[in-house]
C-alpha cells in the first residue's frame, strides 16, 4: 500500500523535476521578453535525440550530452537572433506564432535527419534500480533529481551573484530603466533564450533513458512545462519549480490511482482550475499586466 | 484605419465572383473537393478572426470547438438517429454553453489568460474524444451520415437535377460551402459594423479608454468568444457531414495552431485576409506532396519567414504596399489631377 504510493511519488517527482526545468526555461524567456516560447519543447527533443546521434558517431556519453547541449544553446541563440530580434517590432501574438513556426521547423528537421522512431538512451549508471522501502527507484531518477537540483541552485546563484544575472532581472522588472543603466536589452533577451534552450536540452538528455525520445516528444513535454510555469505563476522562478513538481506528482497519482488514459489531461485540467480560482498562479504576484 | 477598412471594400462581390469562377476554371472533382474543404475551414477562420482581430484575444483551442461540432453531429445523427439540422443546432448550443462557462470568469482578467484556458480546454476535449471510444469511436474515428433536410439528402456520391441541369454531388456540396462562406463573411462584416464591433475595436485600441467611456469590455469579449466558438462548431458539423468520416485528428492542438496561423498569416482583423490565409495554408500540403518528408520543415519555415517579414499578415502588408506605390491621388482623379 505505502510502497505503491512511494512508487508513484518517485515517478512523479522525477517527471516533475523535468517539467520544472522546462518551466524555468519558459519563465526565463517570458520575463526577458514577454514571449511564450513554444519552441521550448523542441530543445528537450534535441537534448535527447542529439545525444543519441553523437553517441552513434562514437562519442562517449558525457561528451555526446555536452555536444547536444552546445547544439541546443547555439540553436536557442539563433532562434532569438534570426527570428525574434529581426521581428521585434511585431505584436507579442506574432512573436508567439514565430516561436510556434520555429518549433514546427525544428521538429521537421529532426524528422528528416533522425526519422520517426522512438529511441532510448542507456541509463547513466550501471545499476538500473535500487529498492527503497519496498518501492523500486530507478537510479536514473536520482540522476534527474540531482542534476535538476544543481541546475536550479546554479541558476539561483547566477541571478543573485553575477552582474549578468542581475542584468536579466533588471530587464524583467523595467526594460526602459535597465536600458538607461546600460543593459543591452537584446543581448539579455538572447541570453535568456540560450539559457532556456540549455535547460531544455539538459532535461531532454537526462530524461531520455526513462521516457524514451523521438522527434515529436517536444510538443507534449513543452506544453506541460508551460502549464507548470503557469501553475507557478508565469514569471516566477520558485513558482516554476513548485509548479513542475506539483504537476509531476499529480500526474503520477492520477495514472496510478485513477486512470492512466487521463494522465495527460491532468496538466490541462490543472491549468483551467488555476485560471478559474487563482489566475496569477501560486507565486505570480509580480505579473500584473501593465496598461 | 486598418480595422475599419474592410467594410468599405467591395470585398463581398469579389468573394462571390471568385467562388463562382473556381468551378469553371478548375472543373475537376479533386480540386472541387479541396475547394469545398477550404471554404468550410475559411468560414471557421473568419469566425476566429473576430476574436483575434477585434477582441485581441487568442484561442489555442478552436479546433476542439470545431471537433465538438463535428462529433456532436456525427453522434446525434448516427447513434441517436436525429436529423442533421437539430443535431447541428444542439452541438452548437453545447459549444456555446461551454465557451460561455469558460470565457465568463477568464475574460474578466486582462492579459493572455484566454489563450491558456483554451489551450487547456482544447487538449482535454481532444483527450476525451480519443479515450471515450464507446461514444466517439476512439482513435479510429467515426462515420457520419450525409447531410439531409426534410428528406432531401445531399451526398457527394449522388447526382441532382435542377432546372434540367445535372449537378454532381461534389458540385452541390461546393455550392453549399460557398454559400456558407459568403454567409459567414456577411455576418462577420455586420457584426464588425454593429455597435458590438465598434465597442470591440475600442477594446482593441485601448481597453482603459473603452472602459472609461462606459463600454463593458469583458461582456463584449465574452460575446465575441462565444460567437467565434459557434462559428467553429457549425462549420465542424458541416465538415463532418461533407467528409462522411471524422477522426480525433480534428481536435488536436496542432489543428488549433493551424487555424490561428491562418488568421495571423492572412492578417489579423482583415476578414478577406484570413480567407487568403486559410486558402494558402491548406494549399501548402498539396504543393508539397512531392516533398512529403520535408512538409513539416517547410511548413514551419514558411510560417516563421512570413511572420518575421510580414508581421501584419499578407493582405494588410500587400495593401499597404499598394497604397505606398499608388497614393490616393493617383487612384481617384482628384482636383490636383
Amino acid at each position: 500500500m505505502f510502497a505503491e504510493f512511494l512508487q508513484y511519488l518517485f515517478a512523479g517527482v522525477t517527471t516533475g523535476a523535468i517539467y520544472a526545468l522546462v518551466a524555468l526555461g519558459f519563465t526565463l524567456v517570458y520575463n526577458a521578453s514577454h514571449v511564450i516560447n513554444f519552441a521550448q519543447g523542441e530543445f528537450i527533443m534535441i537534448g535527447g535525440m542529439a545525444t543519441l546521434a553523437f553517441m552513434a558517431m562514437g562519442l562517449p556519453m558525457p561528451l555526446a550530452i555536452a555536444m547536444a547541449i552546445l547544439l541546443a544553446a547555439v540553436l536557442g541563440a539563433l532562434l532569438h537572433r534570426l527570428a525574434i530580434a529581426t521581428a521585434r517590432q511585431a505584436d507579442v501574438v506574432t512573436l508567439i506564432i514565430i516561436t510556434i513556426g520555429a518549433a514546427i521547423f525544428l521538429r521537421g528537421i529532426a524528422q528528416v535527419i533522425w526519422g520517426k522512431e522512438y529511441h532510448a538512451l542507456p541509463s547513466f549508471s550501471e545499476r538500473a534500480s535500487i529498492e527503497v522501502m519496498g518501492a523500486v527507484m530507478y537510479t536514473q531518477s536520482l540522476w534527474v533529481l540531482g542534476i535538476a537540483t544543481v541546475l536550479v541552485l546554479v541558476l539561483a546563484l547566477f541571478f543573485k551573484r553575477t552582474l549578468l544575472g542581475k542584468a536579466i532581472l533588471a530587464t524583467c522588472m523595467n526594460k526602459q530603466a535597465a536600458r538607461l543603466m546600460g543593459v543591452r536589452i537584446q543581448f539579455v533577451v538572447m541570453l535568456a533564450f540560450t539559457l532556456a534552450a540549455i535547460l531544455g536540452a539538459v532535461a531532454g538528455a537526462v530524461a531520455a533513458p526513462i521516457t524514451l525520445t523521438s522527434y515529436d516528444i517536444g510538443i507534449m513535454l513543452g506544453l506541460k512545462g508551460f502549464v507548470a510555469a503557469a501553475i507557478g505563476g508565469l514569471g516566477s522562478g520558485v513558482g516554476a519549480v513548485v509548479g513542475g513538481l506539483l504537476l509531476g506528482i499529480a500526474e503520477a497519482m492520477t495514472a496510478g490511482y485513477i486512470s492512466s488514459d487521463y494522465k495527460d489531461a491532468v496538466a490541462f485540467l490543472l491549468i483551467l482550475v488555476i485560471l478559474l480560482f487563482m489566475p496569477r498562479g501560486l507565486f505570480g504576484s509580480r505579473v500584473a499586466e501593465r496598461v | 484605419m486598418r480595422l475599419s477598412m474592410p467594410s468599405k471594400m467591395p470585398g463581398l462581390p469579389v468573394l462571390v465572383l471568385v467562388l463562382l469562377l473556381v468551378p469553371i476554371i478548375l472543373n475537376d472533382e479533386f480540386y472541387l473537393d479541396i475547394a469545398t474543404q477550404m471554404a468550410l475551414i475559411a468560414a471557421t477562420v473568419v469566425g476566429l478572426n473576430l476574436l483575434v482581430g477585434y477582441a485581441g484575444q487568442v484561442s489555442l483551442g478552436h479546433a476542439a470547438f470545431f471537433a465538438m461540432g463535428a462529433y456532436g453531429s456525427a453522434i446525434l445523427t448516427g447513434t441517436y438517429g436525429w436529423t442533421p439540422v437539430p443535431a447541428l443546432l444542439c452541438a452548437a448550443l453545447l459549444v456555446a454553453t461551454l465557451a460561455w462557462l469558460v470565457g465568463r470568469p477568464i475574460l474578466r482578467l486582462k492579459g493572455h489568460y484566454l489563450s491558456m484556458a483554451t489551450l487547456g480546454l482544447g487538449i482535454i476535449i481532444a483527450i476525451v474524444i480519443n479515450n471515450e471510444g464507446w461514444l466517439t469511436g476512439g482513435p479510429d474515428g467515426i462515420p457520419v451520415q450525409p447531410l439531409s433536410l426534410m428528406g432531401f439528402e445531399l451526398s457527394i456520391f449522388d447526382e441532382y437535377h435542377l432546372f434540367g441541369l445535372v449537378i454532381s454531388g461534389t458540385h452541390a456540396w461546393y455550392a453549399l460551402a460557398g454559400v456558407l462562406l459568403v454567409l459567414a463573411v456577411w455576418i462577420a462584416q455586420n457584426l464588425i459594423d454593429s455597435p458590438i464591433g465598434r465597442a470591440l475595436r475600442a477594446v482593441h485600441g485601448s481597453e482603459v479608454a473603452a472602459r472609461t467611456v462606459g463600454v463593458d469590455t469583458s461582456h463584449y469579449k465574452l460575446l465575441i468568444f462565444v460567437i467565434s466558438a459557434v462559428y467553429a462548431s457549425v462549420m465542424g458539423s458541416f465538415f463532418a457531414h461533407y467528409t462522411g468520416f471524422i477522426t480525433p485528428q480534428l481536435a488536436t492542438f496542432e489543428h488549433s495552431i493551424e487555424l490561428i496561423t491562418m488568421v495571423v498569416l492572412g492578417g489579423m482583423g482583415s476578414t478577406y485576409g484570413v480567407i487568403i490565409g486559410a486558402v494558402l495554408l491548406l494549399l501548402l500540403p498539396q504543393l508539397l506532396t512531392d516533398f512529403h518528408e520535408y512538409e513539416m520543415m517547410m511548413f514551419g519555415l514558411i510560417l516563421m519567414l512570413t511572420m518575421i517579414f510580414m508581421p501584419k499578415g499578407l493582405l494588410p502588408t500587400l495593401s499597404a504596399l499598394v497604397k505606398r506605390h499608388w497614393p490616393a491621388g493617383v487612384r481617384s482623379s482628384g482636383p490636383e489631377g
